[in-house]
């Protein structure tokens, strides 16, 4: 009897109703107040504590001017390097075949895995003027550990699977016979990647470069061991705020990371109305 | 022609930037010998970073693990207003720079934060100690289960569990007996993910610990105070250490991927997914 009934049950288009709704969105609901949105706001309620001039008077400092300008610059150059690189990289590992393919693309992933600290000695180790690298880059009079080269090489260092692992899925959802009707209708192997390759590949390009960017922007373990931490020069902004910290200067360095919030932010957004507006016209073609 | 060409330009790229780091640590920390790397691996002080460190992760990834399930349960299987907003809200973390997810803490549990003069009151510490690095741990290792979870739990849809309930299971049995099963390589991949970066986290626990020798120090702030004090192959040899749970990681990585190739896509595309509220 009781089979029956519940194969009836089953055979009714009312299906039932999943339990735990209210239990698991509350939980989740507190959990993110808790521990993570109010939190963020005593950031803000703490940098205008002090008033508002104060604030402005921290943030156009011209040594945090100097350290938000570093850190969204070489944050902007090197999220670029990895879209060229990482683009090169995803495709090598979807298109080809070669000796070690899945141990090098599990490497890729290194840079999420490896604490940032230990990226930071390593890298300093690898540029310093005595490094392994920073030996023969030095006979040509370029010095990248304890200079802004060396942040954008670190920074580089935390993006790169940021794009790589954007692309690659794109790249092998991408349509050969696309490609192969542009190759047929008589395009050579560079326009049909520039024609018809690229311009499928941009929003996930862009994505790749957004999160490579945000996550530069923040970057603090990787980056203050090689940068040199010169204040005007190669002081990040991240860095700036644990000195404000140090000095027991709260409503400083929360200004600092309101700036830093605010702007990451327009950027990200930026970028999400950019990558948009290139999906749009691709799926328009 | 043009194939070998670039094959050649991304094995040096990566070869530069990260086999050449990931060597350099370990040949730094054997630099001077097994004898050394022992001492500085067994020195008390290095203990007690590990210990330490091993504690804050035992602590925080399970916090995250009842949320990141219960997350994925209230997103994946249920329809409500302002679930992109939740999703957003919960990857927030990820864009934050990890000194300012330490400074939150200080603010609000600091000698002049909110509950300073409460905490000083009762004789309680939270920042500069244990509960301090818990908490920033916590915020910044926050959204890597939640979001492995949610597109695991999307895809496999609702009629497994909606079977179970109709054939008499009680919620709790169903979530046992059929979700979990169903789940269970993704939540691997998930912990796995958020306790690489637990143990690993350098800039927000380094804000709100206090950089107290033997007691508030973990594993990759010790690497930073031998550095500091120009112990160089004592700092690689900690280092190592961390190196290896990277390695470990990445091989843990691996297997899971080969086992369930679509935890890789759903890895790949989350960003797209989330941000753009895909299916």
């Amino acid at each position: 009897m009781e089979v029956i009934a519940s194969a009836q049950r089953i055979g009714r288009s009312s299906r039932p109703v999943l339990p735990g709704f209210g239990l698991t969105l509350g939980y989740t609901v507190v959990y993110l107040c808790l521990l993570v949105l109010i939190p963020l706001s005593a950031v803000f309620v703490r940098s205008f504590g002090s008033g508002w001039l104060h604030f402005w008077e921290v943030v156009s400092s011209a040594r945090v001017l100097a350290s938000l300008r570093l850190s969204f610059g070489a944050s902007l150059i090197a999220a670029s390097v990895n879209s060229v690189f990482g683009l090169i990289v995803s495709w090598v590992l979807v298109r080809y075949s070669f000796p070690f393919k899945r141990f090098i693309d599990a490497l890729v992933d290194l840079p999420f895995a490896l604490p940032t600290a230990v990226a930071g000695i390593s890298l300093t180790a690898l540029y310093a003027p005595n490094g392994w690298i920073g030996a023969r880059l030095e006979q040509f009079g370029i010095s990248v550990a304890f200079s802004p080269l060396g942040i954008v090489v670190a920074l580089t260092f935390i993006g790169l699977p940021f794009v790589v692992r954007t692309l690659q899925p794109v790249l092998e959802d991408l349509d050969r016979e696309v490609e192969q009707a542009a190759a047929s209708l008589g395009a050579s192997p560079q326009q049909a990647f520039i024609r018809v390759i690229l311009p499928a590949l941009w929003p996930a390009i862009l994505t790749g470069f957004a999160l490579a960017f945000a996550r530069a922007v923040g970057e603090y373990g990787s980056v203050i061991f090689i940068a040199g931490n010169m204040p005007m020069k190669s002081e990040i902004a991240p860095l700036l705020i644990v000195s404000k910290l140090e000095q027991y200067d709260y409503a400083g360095a929360s200004a600092i990371a309101v700036v830093m919030l605010v702007l990451s932010f327009g950027v990200m957004l930026a970028i999400n109305a950019l990558q948009s507006f290139a999906a749009k016209r691709h799926g328009e073609r | 022609m043009s194939r070998i060409l670039l094959i050649a330009v991304a094995l040096l790229f990566l070869g530069l930037f990260l086999a050449m780091p990931l060597l350099a640590v370990f040949a730094q920390a054997f630099s001077k010998g097994l004898a050394v790397y022992a001492a500085a691996i067994s020195d008390p002080m290095a203990l007690a970073a590990v210990q330490l460190t091993l504690w804050v992760a035992a602590i925080a990834v399970p916090l995250n693990l009842v949320f990141g399930v219960a997350a994925s349960w209230a997103i994946a299987k249920f329809e409500f207003r302002g679930k992109s907003t939740l999703i957003t809200l919960i990857d927030l973390p990820f864009a934050v720079s990890p000194v300012i997810a330490g400074l939150v803490f200080i603010l609000i549990f600091g000698t002049h934060g909110w509950f300073g003069g409460y905490l000083r009151a009762h004789h309680m510490r939270v920042v500069f100690a244990v509960p301090g690095i818990v908490l920033a741990t916590v915020f910044v290792s926050f959204p890597f289960i939640a979001r492995e979870l949610i597109p695991v739990m999307q895809t496999q849809g609702n009629d497994d569990e909606e079977t179970a309930l109709s054939l008499g299971a009680t919620g709790w049995q169903t979530f046992w007996r059929v979700t979990l099963p169903n789940i269970r390589w993704g939540l691997l991949y998930g912990v796995l993910l958020c306790n690489a970066r637990a143990m690993g986290e350098f800039g927000a626990v380094s804000v709100v610990s206090g950089h107290i020798r033997g007691l508030t120090n973990t594993l990759p702030l010790h690497v930073e105070i031998l550095y500091n004090e120009y112990n160089y192959t004592a700092a690689f040899a900690v280092a190592s250490l961390l190196a290896l749970l990277a390695l470990l990681t990445l091989a843990g990585k691996s297997v899971l991927e080969w086992r369930q190739p679509e935890l890789r896509r759903v890895a790949g595309t989350r960003q797209d997914r989330t941000r753009r509220g895909h299916p």
